[in-house]
């Protein structure tokens, strides 16, 4: 909300508004809360492996829970509610609406997230993010598991709400003289990636209860000793989760269209060119889900057929790179904290498509499968292209949000010691993936040069903990005691280039 | 927009694609030679279980957490499960197959160097995972 600190309300006010700004405050604070428990998992699996052998953690069930909460977490209580909160900041300003299309539908989608992750949390179930049965079947403890799949249901129907609230918003809600065609693109990419959830989302949706009635016992379709398929519960979950790839990246790269051409001075290089590539990454996401099973037995033909779908993916996100670089060059750039995480979340971005390239590739897919190389992989995009794009945007918005500006010297520390760490934990998993170690494992032989990357792993993870540490430490502050924002212009890039500045909507 | 020409953007975009049918072919390539299983490899059946593997020559021979492979020869690995999902992972020589309960899955390699390397587990399948390792001993044939 617009200068929360100088007019403050009960919380109760916040809580029980339907206001898109102040949903959106409720979804920014939870996502970040939960992106600081989940890291704090992160630290202490890092600190476990950083010598072989038992370090801080008991057991290796409490190690294979602490990382299954880790992924949950992050990937659906940080990253898929951040986006939320900046959509619900930003998309109706954007289509020039006084709020989203169903208020209440919208904090109705916010308040589902709580029991949520109260389940995650209070269940801590051990099967991996993947759930992969039989294992989770037959073999997981409850009622952790049970508790895990109850609030995953709770989590995807909260998806499902707030996409159809975004899409109604964005088609429905625009501004009468506004085509399509001149939404911005942060608008365009919660566009496509909430028609991506509405598609993708209900598969998995039927795999939990599938799940859910093979862990009771009354049906059996995943488990061959009922007759079932463990390989059909990969393709149902794939078939959600490739194309939630693209759900969780695309408004990171929609965050980036904002700040981009803002701090570079320039209009973006080309509109058309970022819309044409969110849609054809919304369509080819969905043709690749099976590259996630190249190992599972697949035969020659079905893999040909998923490398050249994921293959064909690739195309629309160097698209994107390309638009950023061209649209900075020969910008009056000015690196304030927001450009930094944008523009180094880009070049982690890079790096990360290039990987997937590699792993795409059947042959060398089985030497990177299941190995750090994924954990190294997959990280670059979570962490380094939407937790970097995030965070970014979050520096962005802090003037919108506080009315109060962060300490700008502090932010680029903050930036400087997440890229360090974040380059040495996962381009260090690159490589320790191809030496063999796999990944989900409490223990490790004490091979030399495994031993050796684990400790610069874990060491950068620690610096990416001390840079979010001054990064909590700097918002709590600022926000209170910062000095005033010029909200006109807080950046001082010189010319109403702040997007903000023009919401008109009142506050009901 | 309209007002720059958008050349650059589609060369850019034609050297990603060239790049990309490149990648593509080469992967269709080496993975049609990889999988050509030669006829006279000696079957070894494989079983995962939690958390350890058995392995049985075609002679019957079965071994528990140890393999005994020759050199100059080719082996085709029918990899199954007993209990949940494992992947049957020989690093330094690039097999790599899940074991699935309820099927059979094959892969073949054919060891060239005399040595000992490990074998691990390389899909989560539960609390002994981390050291669901066994060994692989590759001698010269006598």
């Amino acid at each position: 909300m617009v200068l929360e600190l100088h007019k403050p309300r009960p919380v109760w006010q916040i809580m029980f508004s339907t206001h898109h700004t102040d949903v959106g405050l409720l979804y920014l604070i939870t996502s970040l809360g939960f992106l600081f428990l989940g890291g704090a998992l992160a630290l202490a699996i890092r600190a476990e492996l950083f010598f072989p052998g038992s370090q801080i953690i008991a057991d290796s069930m409490t190690f294979n829970r602490m990382f299954t909460v880790h992924g949950t977490t992050l990937i659906f209580l940080f990253i898929l509610p951040s986006a939320s909160a900046v959509g619900n900041y930003f998309v109706p300003i954007m289509v020039r609406y006084k709020d989203m299309a169903y208020p209440k539908l919208n904090a109705i989608a916010f308040w589902m997230i709580p029991p949520g992750g109260a389940l995650i949390w209070l269940g801590f179930a051990d099967f991996t993010w993947y759930a992969t049965p039989p294992y989770s079947v037959i073999s997981a403890p409850g009622p952790a598991a049970d508790m895990w799949i109850f609030g995953l249901k709770i989590l995807g129907v909260s998806s499902i709400l707030g996409a159809i609230n975004f899409v109604v918003t964005i088609l429905k809600c625009k501004h009468p003289d506004m085509s399509i065609g001149q939404v911005p693109l942060l608008a365009w990419s919660f566009l496509s990636s909430s028609l991506i959830i509405l598609v993708a989302l209900p598969t998995f949706a039927a795999a939990l209860l599938m799940l859910l009635t093979d862990r009771m016992g009354v049906s059996g379709f995943f488990n061959p000793v009922m007759g079932g398929d463990p390989i059909a519960y990969a393709h149902l979950f794939w078939f959600t989760f490739h194309p939630e790839v693209y759900v969780l990246v695309i408004p990171a790269i929609g965050m980036m269209y904002e700040i981009i051409p803002r701090f570079s001075r320039r209009p973006i290089f080309s509109h058309s060119s970022g819309v044409a590539a969110f849609v054809i990454l919304a369509i080819v996401g969905f043709s690749s889900w099976a590259h996630h099973m190249y190992a599972t037995g697949m035969s020659f033909t079905e893999k040909t057929v998923f490398m050249v779908g994921t293959l064909a993916a690739v195309p629309a996100s160097a698209m994107h790179v390309f638009n950023f670089l061209a649209t900075m060059w020969g910008g009056r750039i000015r690196f304030s904290t927001p450009m930094m995480w944008a523009v180094g979340g880009i070049a982690l971005f890079f790096s990360a498509g290039a990987g997937g390239v590699v792993n795409s590739a059947m042959p060398l897919d089985f030497v990177t499968h299941d190995s750090y190389w994924v954990v190294g992989h997959f990280h670059l995009f979570v962490m380094g292209t939407i937790a970097f794009g995030t965070i970014g945007y979050v520096y962005y918005m802090f003037p919108y949000v506080t009315g109060r500006m962060y300490h700008e010297a502090l932010g680029k520390v903050h930036f400087v010691l997440a890229m360090v760490g974040t380059v040495m934990v996962f381009f260090t998993q690159h490589v320790l993936g191809l030496f063999g170690m796999p990944r989900r494992i409490y223990d490790y032989p004490p091979i030399p040069e495994w031993v050796a990357m684990n400790q610069i792993a874990t060491i950068g993870a620690m610096l990416i903990g001390i840079s979010m540490a001054i990064w909590l430490g700097n918002m709590i502050y600022s926000s209170g005691r910062g000095r005033e924002a010029n909200m006109e212009d807080p950046f001082g890039l010189g010319g109403k280039y702040y997007y903000p500045h023009q919401q008109k909507n009142p506050v009901h | 927009m309209g007002e720059h020409s958008n050349w650059p953007e589609w060369v850019y975009i034609g050297v990603v694609v060239a790049l990309l049918c490149w990648v593509g072919a080469e992967a269709w390539n080496v993975e049609r030679l990889v999988e050509h299983i030669p006829e006279d490899a000696k079957t070894i059946k494989v079983v995962g279980q939690q958390w350890f593997w058995t392995f049985e020559h075609e002679d019957g021979t079965k071994e528990i957490g140890e393999l005994h492979l020759e050199t100059g020869k080719a082996y085709r690995f029918e990899i199954t499960s007993t209990d949940v999902i494992h992947s049957f992972n020989i690093h330094d020589y690039v097999v790599l197959l899940d074991a699935v309960p309820g099927r059979v899955n094959t892969v073949w390699f054919a060891p060239t160097e005399a040595g000992v390397y490990d074998i691990q587990c390389r899909e989560y399948c539960g609390l002994i995972h981390y050291n669901m390792r066994g060994t692989l001993y590759v001698e010269d044939p006598t």
